[in-house]
């Protein structure tokens, strides 16, 4: 009989243990509480981000000129399609997070092969989205893109160079976050293969911890996405 | 003498790159390695799990982890000692554009030394983050039965509100110490424009040096409550213990944490008064600051007020902590003269900062952690420590400590870090004030290491604590009912059952004038 988030003093109401005030297990409350501390890493390389442009508006490149080829083999003669590719990276891993709730709510019913019939597509599109961005990051160091460099022009011509720089720091740390997720996918999926999750632990609820860090990278991706592409 | 030290600054043994180097490691291994990592490091893995009834931290594999990272991080740090170009020389703060360029020779320290500076900084951030979340996630679901949140000694409290602020800190400064290594490593200009050396335009454009020190104080500010609330926390449990007396407002205690913690992070700007910035949002930060003041003001009325008639027991740890009392006093005194900026930007990087930072938060934090080391030395090792050279420990430090940092305040007109300031005309005359500091600080060290002699000397030696007198001091929290002995799961048997809250001293009731948390409440006791 715990009082909830209500922890007032009480002597009628004798506290009983348990996993209160949260009533998650400690796993689930460490892995909420580092993303919390992940976000605001996140966010000061986005504060990082916005003080740098504010200072070169005049020189920052318009996303619509920098984004604006297909760069997968097949595509060249695509010539201004701005906005395209990243909606299909971004698409990939949105539609990965769904497939990820799936995976979850298997694991609840503890159902073993829908886990894995779900978990699949998720580390599928996980992998996806990381070639995608091979694939752009290859395409714009062709470009002549470095930290140091901008080739991208702004309303007052040179591009500034923090662009470039600030460019693959971010998507950069977010990639390493999508990699280590696609990795927990894969580790995951297998735990679930042996049975790890059905016979020993009794449990899916690392599941849905490691669907959490991915929802999360998931909704990173969006501020990535709409400070480079969009703004 | 002179063969030994040299013939004063100039021609002396201590070249102004070496020193400039001491300083900056004496800021980040004090700041990050002794205070962080000795008070809620080590006090928190103590702690946490005797004091509210938990056989181990919630997660031993990460707690591991966490260890790891930190001893690997400190033997970086200490590693760049012994490189050929010296430790970072760049002060603690690592404030570009001096250490944001690594191909210019500014001072040597300002090559590989600042890189491993960075990269020590990384690791011990991941340690500080691992530890932060087990501390979070065993207070908050490991409790025994009936200890409730408001149940908890302060101590546990003080540790859950470091441990939030740590892991809502460190990220900023992990953030602005990779933007720098890009600086230095590839040429990138997040913190460095337009910068001219030799007569030479660099080639760096675009950048801010203010940003990295919005980022880095995002970190710096709160750090300084990751430092000071576990000692707040210790000072509580041990004065109400050796006063005999509760804890006097026990939730406004509480509060009062929660509301340092709050404003600890919407005061960072307060130390860029000088930056520059627009006098308006200045101004709101000399608001918040200023507002710190009320539940800081709170605790210290509330330690008066606890001790104030208590059955006072003069033990080193309750010297300590009263020393803190008066230490958290004077400092934060003139901590109300820095939080406005008006008189901020005059006093700006003078000692008279320095003598307050130090008073508050670095002398003050050490009484805290000596209280601490002392109340629960026998809890440690078994034994008990040798209260004689304690109370040698404590005159010799706090005199010590007043004369060395209350002289300071005076020497406000002369700049910190400066190498060699007797050469200029305005700071003639501090040579003297200079020397007093001088002796006392040798003999604030001597005692210091009559402190580490205790310690070993009392691991081994000292006066053994046997299982029935487990509960030296008359305790009433957990961490005394467990045997002297240590083994893993903390407690023989079932886990104690927590009944009341742990600061009913002499209320009355029973013959002694405790009474531990796992005695029910009698008929007629109040509960708190």
């Amino acid at each position: 009989m715990g009082h909830g988030s209500n922890v007032a003093i009480n002597t009628e109401n004798h506290w009983n243990g348990g996993v209160e005030p949260m009533k998650v297990s400690y796993g689930k409350l460490m892995i909420w509480y580092f993303l919390i501390s992940d976000t605001f890493t996140f966010v000061s390389f986005l504060v990082g981000y916005a003080a740098s442009r504010m200072a070169n508006l005049e020189y920052w490149p318009f996303p619509s000129e920098v984004f604006k080829t297909i760069p997968v083999p097949g595509f060249e003669s695509v010539e201004n399609a701005p906005l395209v590719f990243v909606s299909f990276m971004t698409f990939m891993l949105i539609l990965s997070s769904v497939t990820m709730v799936l995976a979850v709510m298997e694991g609840f019913r503890m159902n073993k092969w829908g886990v894995i019939k779900y978990m699949i597509p998720t580390i599928i599109g996980g992998i996806i989205f990381l070639t995608c961005q091979y694939f752009e990051w290859t395409h714009l160091i062709a470009e002549g893109m470095t930290p140091t460099f901008t080739p991208f022009a702004g309303a007052a011509g040179e591009g500034t160079p923090q662009f470039g720089a600030l460019f693959f720091i971010i998507t950069g740390f977010h990639g390493l976050h999508v990699l280590g997720g696609v990795l927990l996918n894969i580790y995951i999926l297998v735990q679930t293969w042996t049975g790890h999750y059905d016979n020993k632990v009794g449990h899916y609820e690392m599941v849905e911890k490691v669907g959490l860090y991915w929802h999360f990278v998931d909704l990173v991706w969006v501020y990535v996405f709409l400070a480079f592409y969009l703004m | 003498m002179e063969s030994i030290l040299g013939n004063g600054p100039e021609g002396g043994k201590l070249t102004n790159e070496f020193y400039y180097s001491l300083v900056t490691m004496h800021g980040t291994i004090l700041v990050f390695f002794v205070l962080t990592a000795g008070l809620s490091g080590t006090f928190a893995n103590l702690l946490i799990p005797y004091q509210i009834g938990a056989r181990d931290m919630a997660s031993g594999f990460l707690n591991m982890l966490s260890y790891w990272f930190f001893f690997t991080s400190g033997v970086v740090m200490l590693a760049s000692l012994f490189i050929q170009t010296g430790p970072a020389s760049g002060g603690w703060t690592m404030y570009p554009p001096v250490n944001g360029m690594s191909n210019v020779a500014v001072n040597q320290g300002s090559g590989l030394g600042t890189d491993l500076w960075i990269f020590s900084m990384a690791l011990f951030i991941v340690s500080s983050l691992l530890g932060g979340l087990n501390y979070i996630a065993t207070i908050l679901n490991l409790r025994t039965k009936g200890m409730s949140m408001f149940k908890m000694p302060l101590t546990v409290w003080a540790l859950l509100f470091t441990a939030i602020l740590g892991v809502l800190g460190f990220p900023a400064l992990l953030a602005a110490v990779v933007l720098m290594e890009f600086d230095r490593l590839l040429d990138t200009s997040f913190y460095l424009s337009n910068i001219v050396l030799n007569g030479q335009l660099m080639d760096y454009k675009g950048g801010s040096p203010i940003l990295y020190q919005h980022l880095f104080w995002f970190l710096g500010h709160p750090e300084v409550y990751i430092i000071i609330v576990p000692a707040m926390g210790l000072v509580s449990e041990i004065l109400s213990v050796n006063s005999r007396k509760p804890i006097f407002g026990y939730r406004a205690m509480v509060i009062a944490i929660g509301v340092i913690v709050c404003l600890g992070f919407l005061v960072w700007a307060h130390h860029m008064f000088v930056t520059g910035m627009n006098p308006f949002i200045g101004s709101i930060f000399v608001l918040f600051t200023l507002l710190i003041a009320v539940p800081s003001a709170v605790k210290v009325f509330n330690w008066i007020t606890t001790i104030w008639r208590g059955n006072l027991r003069l033990t080193p740890a309750m010297l300590f902590a009263i020393g803190f009392v008066s230490m958290f006093i004077s400092g934060g005194l003139t901590g109300i003269f820095l939080g406005n900026s008006t008189v901020d930007i005059p006093l700006h990087d003078t000692y008279f900062v320095v003598a307050h930072f130090h008073i508050v938060m670095g002398v003050a934090a050490f009484f805290g952690m000596f209280a601490g080391v002392y109340h629960w030395f026998p809890k440690m090792f078994g034994r008990f420590i040798n209260d004689t050279l304690g109370y040698i420990h404590f005159f010799v430090t706090i005199v010590c400590a007043y004369a060395i940092f209350f002289p300071m305040h005076f020497m406000l007109s002369l700049p910190r870090r400066y190498y060699i300031y007797t050469n200029f005309q305005t700071f003639q005359g501090l040579e003297d004030i200079s020397k007093f500091i001088s002796v006392f600080a040798i003999i604030s060290f001597l005692a210091q290491l009559l402190f580490v002699v205790n310690i070993i000397y009392s691991a081994f030696k000292g006066r053994e604590m046997t299982n029935d007198a487990r509960n030296p001091w008359g305790s009433n929290t957990l961490e005394w009912t467990t045997p002297v002995e240590h083994f893993h799961g903390n407690w023989h048997g079932e886990l104690p059952e927590v009944h009341r809250w742990p600061y009913d001293y002499s209320n009355g009731f029973g013959k002694e004038d405790f009474r531990p948390q796992t005695l029910p409440l009698e008929p007629g006791e109040e509960a708190h």
